[in-house]
């Protein structure tokens, strides 16, 4: 099991009232001092230090713009210095936006940052969220035909010898050779990331390139699995835990309660209904960029006057099928709180943070000390078998003492075990087992990798 | 909401291979109808009273959620070309049009073509020419329903604002996601203006042209209309007051006069 740290990196300093009523995205940027943003730079690049010193296989970044959410605005910045600073761990990038740029110029600085760093590099793709598409003006009509087609240049940009000359549909170049090519041959691992997009799950299967979900509810991603295991057996292919990743939001302190206090702040960056202050709707769902299921439930949640809003984000939707399922649990996660015309900031600060127990029952954060936390480690990795997983720490205002507490702790208490139990239950990363490699079974029936049952039997033994 | 005393239908012709969907309703001189960013309204009152004395003709923009979509048609000047070949296929030219909002700009680019299509052409708060003072509404930073809501003045006493597209539902609203798309995909950047139109609209030397704003057009603010007078040889600017991006409806009157009048 390949096992990693990630953290969004958040500008501590957000106005948070302004983030209750308008959303991450679009904060003013008169709100950044620059003072903050250098000690803030330097603390989470040295944070990055003390991950491989801790002993973590790699260390993950994101990025977004326009947005206190995340201060790696231009990830590969941050990945350039790690290529140096560093000199084991593997800088997974999940990922670069392709719909937003110049792929050819994304081909030469992640090819850069491969060789400095020595073949660390795991290239990572995304379509980026819909607010992206405003802060780079990228047409979210053509979001996923930009993605496609940056992807397919690039791999070839980095494994055919130059130059040559390039005319498709959205991107032309007449000279393309660029220097440097990747030292990782044929070219870095790509990982991809997610929200639970079954079309890009079905892509990653087509690719062979593992798909990680970002810290999803278990009972979708479950399915998503599922979606890929299909795709990959009519390819010929069985899936293993190589194919997959998951990132679990993970806190851990000397007691419950310290624990518990820290981790509520991860409700204002990401966690439960603070996943839907990211951006407003019409920044998260811009037109074209949604598929069509995705655009069937947002078309109930903001125009239908007599739809049924769930009680709770965590019910399982009863539509037609899995995948609209799937769809649907994404978009009423990411509206949530916008589904009212005005946005009262006290009633909305009090019902973000009421959510707590909820969060922490469905594992949206798991929290505690190493003791009660290892066992809901188990059934996460019992649950999805993933050979890829990320422990996603440290969103929102959570002060530097704590962020390392918390790191340390997580270190040497939480990480032999979580290690102990990879082996136990035979998880593969990529870089033991090649995804898409496993031969699938002659009766041509594809074997699951994970199964709900481990998290049904917790929930029947922990009920809330 | 269809007008019951006034027949409509829709049919597909072929223009160019693709499967056009066409609303048609009415008698007498042909009246192309080119319609706005979020598709087709459906039939309103003053389709009625101007097909009482010309036919009707309204293609569903491709792409917009009823004729599939064209993947060569990549910005309002492709669009205009293949509504060309529809001018040129179905023997109409020279025709009447009348374009609304991105429908007038796509008018607007066709008669910087070729103005002997058109016989004369009325614009009705077009996009396609930047303002001089004000900015042409983002309607992608909106959801539908907000974007619908600033198109008028007064949404409330507004006649028939209720009836358009059917109502607000998810139906109405899976066809906006549609129609919206597809303008991103037409006029995301430069956002809803082609800068070089002002100056090819120059061409024009002979074809009548009335301009039709709303004098607190949101959408698409007054100085478009004065900039397409500019650009426009002979062009006639009439502006209506209390009155935003919809005059058909805010104004219904004042605006079945002036176009009945224009198009005698």
């Amino acid at each position: 099991m390949h096992l990693a740290y990630f953290t969004e990196r958040p500008y501590r300093y957000a106005p948070q009232d302004r983030v209750i009523e308008k959303g991450f995205f679009g904060t003013p940027n008169s709100f950044f001092d620059p003072a903050k943003g250098h000690e803030l730079y330097h603390e989470y690049l040295d944070e990055k230090i003390l991950c491989e010193e801790l002993g973590f296989d790699g260390v993950a970044l994101n990025e977004h713009h326009d947005t206190p959410f995340t201060m790696g605005s231009v990830m590969d910045v941050e990945a350039s210095i790690l290529a140096r600073i560093t000199k084991k761990v593997k800088i997974i990038l999940i990922g670069n936006p392709l719909p937003l740029g110049n792929p050819l110029r994304l081909a030469e600085e992640l090819a850069m940052i491969d060789v400095i760093s020595g073949g660390r590099l795991v290239a990572g793709w995304v379509r980026g969220a819909g607010s992206e598409q405003f802060a780079h003006n990228a047409n979210p009509a053509y979001n996923r035909e930009y993605f496609n087609e940056a992807h397919d240049f690039i791999v070839r940009a980095w494994t055919e010898p130059g130059p040559w000359r390039y005319e498709g549909r959205h991107f032309h170049y007449r000279f393309v050779d660029p220097w440097p090519v990747p030292m990782q041959k044929p070219h870095p691992p790509m990982w991809i990331p997610g929200l639970l997009s079954p079309e890009t799950a079905l892509w990653c299967a087509e690719k062979r390139y593992p798909y990680i979900a970002l810290a999803t509810f278990l009972e979708p991603t479950v399915e998503l699995w599922n979606f890929y295991r299909d795709r990959a057996a009519e390819l010929g292919y069985q899936v293993g835990s190589e194919n997959f990743g998951y990132m679990q939001k993970v806190y851990v302190a000397e007691t419950e309660e310290k624990a518990r206090e820290i981790a509520k702040f991860d409700m204002f960056g990401g966690a439960g209904s603070g996943y839907s202050l990211f951006a407003q709707p019409a920044y998260n769902f811009p037109p074209g960029y949604n598929s069509k299921l995705a655009t069937r439930r947002i078309a109930t949640q903001f125009s239908d006057p007599n739809k049924k809003r769930s009680s709770s984000p965590f019910q399982a939707s009863q539509s037609s099928s899995a995948r609209a399922d799937v769809s649907s649990s994404q978009v009423d996660h990411r509206s949530r709180i916008w589904q009212e015309a005005k946005v009262d900031v006290e009633t909305t600060r009090k019902a973000i943070f009421d959510q707590v127990p909820e969060v922490l029952n469905t594992f949206g954060i798991i929290c505690g000390t190493p003791k009660t936390v290892i066992p809901k480690l188990r059934v996460v990795l019992e649950t999805l078998r993933p050979g890829i997983f990320i422990l996603w720490q440290n969103d929102g205002p959570i002060t530097r003492k704590d962020r390392e507490n918390n790191l340390k702790l997580l270190a040497s208490e939480v990480m032999p075990a979580v290690r102990e139990m990879g082996k136990e239950l035979d998880l593969k990363s990529p870089y033991e087992v090649k995804p898409g490699s496993r031969p699938l079974a002659h009766a041509g029936k594809p074997e699951s990798v994970g199964s709900l049952e481990p998290w049904k039997a917790w929930i029947q033994a922990h009920p809330y | 909401m269809a007008d019951k005393g006034q027949p409509w239908h829709q049919e597909t012709i072929t223009v160019d291979g693709t499967e056009l969907a066409v609303i048609k309703g009415g008698s007498g001189r042909p009246l192309l109808v080119l319609h706005e960013e979020m598709g087709h309204p459906g039939w309103l009152r003053w389709h009625s009273e101007m097909a009482r004395d010309h036919s009707l003709i309204i293609p569903l923009h491709p792409g917009f959620g009823i004729t599939p979509r064209a993947d060569w048609i990549w910005n309002v000047r492709d669009l205009a070309g293949f509504y060309a070949r529809l001018v040129r296929e179905q023997k109409l030219h020279p025709v009447d049009v009348i374009g609304f909002s991105l429908g007038g700009w796509i008018a607007a680019e066709m008669a910087a073509n070729n103005q002997d299509q058109f016989r004369k052409m009325v614009l009705v708060g077009a996009a396609g020419v930047r303002p001089s003072q004000g900015e042409i509404l983002d309607i992608f930073q909106l959801m539908a329903p907000a974007q619908l809501a600033a198109s008028v003045l007064d949404p409330e006493n507004t006649p028939e604002f209720e009836q358009l597209y059917g109502g607000i539902g998810p139906a109405a609203f899976e066809l906006w996601e549609d129609a919206r798309a597809e303008t991103a995909r037409l006029a995301w950047s430069p956002y809803m203006h082609n800068p070089s139109l002002p100056r090819l609209l120059g061409v024009i030397d002979q074809l009548p042209t009335l301009l039709i704003w709303g004098r607190e057009d949101r959408v698409v603010p007054l100085s478009a209309g004065e900039a397409y007078k500019k650009a426009i040889a002979g062009s006639k600017l009439v502006v209506l007051d209390k009155c935003g991006h919809r005059p058909e409806i805010e104004q219904n009157a004042a605006f079945v006069r002036e176009v009945k009048s224009f198009l005698s």
